[in-house]
């Protein structure tokens, strides 16, 4: 059989390679934690193959073996006993061995993985249907820092991330940096990462949270340590006031309609907590929770249907006039 | 035979279990904002009850559990409980009594929240969806009392004693517990 790029076999084997590195992949780690991780998944894996192998060759040798038909089989043959008791103690006694050690491996590697230092930066993540909302923990009030779906943090810092729901179990995962860990109602889960090189990483809900629990994604941004400083301290900004008529217009339109019932712009009227933090919506990546690329046309599509881009999503589909649209979605995307 | 008919009749009877009630599952059109003209009160001289209006159009948010609990959780989110608490009224009069000043018809209701009223109701024509104003109006029936007890929603959390289990704060950390979750001091 000639091997084409067709067939299903080579569909199979391509998505699976394609697994092995990318912005969300627990086989390209980006940090120590999920280099335990990958490490383990990897010795998990030979040892389960080694072992697999090993079963099938002595399964097939005894099919292919021929013995002979004994005389008597009441008779006992007391050199060939001895010899089986050894194999079969032999292959119990490896077998023993191999759990034990793997469980070893596992606790050690699950030590490591729940060590704390002291964190660079403290982040309160509370999952809700379908986004995340992003809290920068400070003791001084002025860099306390709310922001939705996007994770900033320093390179080569650990990064301590406290885990929260309000409305039901969510799981936060981020897997080339960490491992699943769930967020629960009630149950404050803690963990800390380091990411070893900059760059943005994909993460996304892993306890199916209803409707749209594939579209809950988020997605975690390590920057250099100044460039983060940097970050922070525009983050902590009020959003700038618009600077030409038709933004201007624009936030009457949102000050007008039923976007200030739900969300926050820090430093104008509208300060509801219900949605996302809108402050600097301008300046992240996606939008919806990493549903969509960050663009006019997407803000505009996402205002004028959002039922029908994540049907069942809390953002209501609202009545905007069609003149209206343009002001609104520049004033969001000038949200920087 | 007749045990064959008999599991069919039961399983019919298990399927029918399944259709409770039908969820939309898309939102009525942004722009289907309701225009009914509601008068308010009659121009007959003299003290007079308010003028329920009937239209029946969305008679159907009322008999839907799904339409109410949303407006339940509208009523917490658009701080309806400010004024009105968890319908016990506050600065606001109370939802949960036999005291209609504006009406008990849910379409009065649904009046009162799209177009305002004196004394500090405000008018949230344009800021509420159409079609959760109908359910806000669904769930403060369901506080009155006129809706039917399988459709209307559980007691607020808010009510009890003491919080909900789920959203007391976490117990201290015990020997069992998570490996190193104590943060080192």
């Amino acid at each position: 059989m000639r091997f084409s790029l067709k067939s299903p076999a080579a569909v199979l084997i391509l998505c699976l390679l394609g697994g092995c590195s990318g912005a969300q992949s627990a086989l390209d780690p980006g940090g120590p934690q999920a280099q335990h991780l990958a490490r383990l998944f990897w010795i998990f894996t030979g040892v389960c193959t080694v072992v697999w192998v090993a079963v099938m060759l002595v399964l097939l040798a005894s099919l292919v073996r021929r013995t002979p038909a004994r005389p008597d089989p009441l008779r006992l043959d007391a050199r060939s006993e001895r010899r089986s008791l050894a194999v079969v103690g032999g292959a119990v006694f490896a077998t023993l061995l191999t759990i034990i050690a793997l469980t070893a491996l596992s606790y050690l590697s699950q030590r490591q993985l729940f060590a704390r230092e002291r964190p660079a930066v403290t982040i309160k993540v509370t999952g809700q249907q379908w986004w995340w909302d992003v809290r920068y923990e400070s003791d001084a009030p002025d860099r306390t820092v709310t922001t939705a779906n996007e994770i900033y943090i320093p390179v080569g810092r650990p990064v301590t991330v406290k885990l929260a729901a309000t409305d039901l179990i969510h799981s936060f995962w981020v897997p080339s940096l960490f491992g699943k860990q769930d967020l629960i109602p009630g149950q404050d889960n803690e963990i800390q990462f380091t990411a070893s090189r900059p760059g943005v990483y994909r993460g996304q809900c892993a306890e199916f949270c209803g409707w749209q629990h594939a579209h809950m994604g988020l997605v975690v941004v390590a920057l250099p340590a100044n460039e983060f400083q940097n970050w922070l301290t525009a983050q902590a900004a009020p959003a700038a006031e618009p600077e030409d008529a038709e933004r201007k217009r624009g936030a009457e339109i949102f000050a007008a309609k039923a976007c200030i019932m739900c969300h926050t712009v820090r430093g104008t009227s509208a300060g509801s907590r219900v949605g996302p933090d809108l402050t600097h919506f301008g300046s992240r990546k996606t939008i919806a929770s990493a549903t969509l690329p960050m663009s006019r046309g997407n803000i505009a599509a996402w205002i004028v249907d959002p039922q029908g881009i994540k049907p069942g999503v809390n953002m209501p589909n609202v009545s905007i006039a069609s003149n209206e649209l343009d002001p609104l979605v520049s004033y969001l995307a000038g949200l920087r | 035979m007749t045990r064959a008919v008999v599991m069919v009749i039961a399983l019919a009877a298990l399927a029918a279990g399944c259709e409770r009630e039908d969820r939309p599952l898309r939102s009525e059109a942004a722009l289907n904002e309701n225009r009914e003209a509601i008068a308010l009160a009659s121009n007959a001289p003299g003290p007079g009850g308010p003028i329920e209006y009937k239209s029946g159009t969305r008679a159907q948010y009322e008999k839907i559990a799904f339409h109410v609990s949303q407006g339940k959780k509208l009523f917490t989110w658009y701080n309806c409980s400010g004024c009105h608490a968890n319908g016990g009224g506050g600065s606001g009069p109370a939802l949960m009594d036999d005291v209609w000043i504006y009406g008990s018809a849910i379409e009065n209701i649904a009046a009162s929240i799209r177009e305002g009223r004196p004394n500090g109701m405000p008018t949230f024509r344009g800021k509420i969806p159409e079609d959760q104003i109908w359910q806000i109006a669904a769930y403060v029936r369901a506080l009155g009392g006129f809706v039917a007890s399988d459709v209307a929603s559980s007691r607020h959390d808010q009510l009890y004693a003491h919080e909900g289990e789920s959203r007391l704060p976490s117990p201290p950390d015990t020997a069992g517990g998570q490996p190193g979750l104590a943060q080192p001091k």
